[in-house]
């Protein structure tokens, strides 16, 4: 399916998106981001888990990516949605596997929008999800 | 380095004199105290951001984590990205939980929510302050706040909690200085 938004242009201009190594998920017809699993994400060594912190950043950042595309961004200069809070629930460990997240827009508004956002490593047993609201 | 005890009014609202003296005798000093190493070396993505643990104390502690240009999330203003001030504060919070615990036991965060107040300034380090106000026998209730220059002038306010003892071999810190507790590759 082809997509207008290109999400991987997007990705690659957020340094920290970089370094953290998030990628479009190839799914099909769905807007979902892809956070390949790391040594260096790891923040329980023991279980071993993912750090709370990266699962955090890789939700608000899936949130950040979606409403960039709901907006509609046509100029690569456009400026990016600022967080004014975000809220995570931690739902299970996050193993060594890779993890994928999926945004939905709540509510748009013209200056606030509120995002809701899902990870998951396996179908229907999500790890994470997040409650972010933006400027844009 | 001495902090202010109370830096700012989100910071007092609360005092963590719940704790008598005597109780508060921050057991986990041996490992969160001294070195103060373990909570870093420990956790790959600590030490892959350079996080470091600045102070610890009785139900609390103070880490930095020094700036460089892959944390930046708004290229165009130059701000670093909401989600690592997430991962800083996290951390923070967890060692103040361990800061918190007369024995180690496995710390898993609950929920988290950030408030960003304003941007982080462009090329600063980011620092933050992590307070366990509340201890019960499940779980562990934390505030934090996070600064770049003045303490008392905070970007981001951050509320959470911690489920204790969420995994009997889920502590990533050896149960003493000599061993590993389940002897995986650190």
């Amino acid at each position: 399916m082809e997509q207008t938004f290109d999400l991987e242009r997007y990705l690659e201009a957020i340094p920290y998106a970089r370094f953290l190594g998030v990628k479009q998920s190839n799914q099909a017809g769905y807007r979902e981001l892809w956070l390949p699993f790391r040594h260096e994400l790891v923040g329980n060594p023991v279980l071993p888990a993912i750090h709370g912190g990266v699962l955090g950043a890789f939700l608000e950042l899936t949130a950040i990516v979606c409403l960039l595309d709901a907006v509609g961004v046509n100029s690569p200069g456009r400026r990016l949605p600022k967080p004014i809070n975000f809220s995570i629930d931690y739902l299970r460990t996050a193993g060594p596997r890779d993890t994928f997240a999926r945004a939905d827009i709540f509510k748009l508004g013209r200056r606030i929008a509120n995002v809701h956002v899902v990870a998951y490593q396996q179908p229907h047993k999500p790890v994470a999800s997040g409650n972010g609201k933006f400027l844009v | 380095m001495p902090f202010p005890a109370c830096a700012t009014s989100c910071h007092s609202i609360v005092s963590p004199s719940h704790v008598s003296e005597e109780k508060a005798k921050f057991a986990l000093a041996a490992i969160f105290g001294a070195g103060q190493r373990e909570m870093i070396e420990y956790t790959p993505h600590a030490a892959c951001l350079g996080i470091r643990v600045v102070e610890t104390g009785p139900c609390y502690a103070v880490m930095m984590l020094p700036y460089r240009p892959e944390l930046v999330g708004d290229p165009t203003r130059g701000v670093v990205f909401g989600g690592v001030i997430t991962t800083l504060i996290d951390h923070t919070s967890g060692l103040a939980v361990a800061c918190a615990l007369e024995q180690l036991t496995a710390i898993a965060t609950i929920d988290l929510r950030i408030d960003y107040l304003r941007a982080a300034e462009p090329g600063c380090d980011l620092w933050a302050r992590s307070e366990c106000y509340k201890r019960t026998k499940n779980v562990a209730f934390v505030r934090a706040f996070a600064w770049e220059k003045d303490s008392a002038d905070p970007f981001a306010t951050c509320l959470a909690t911690f489920m204790l003892g969420a995994n009997r071999a889920g502590s990533p810190f050896p149960t003493s200085r000599g061993g590993n507790l389940s002897g995986t590759d650190v």
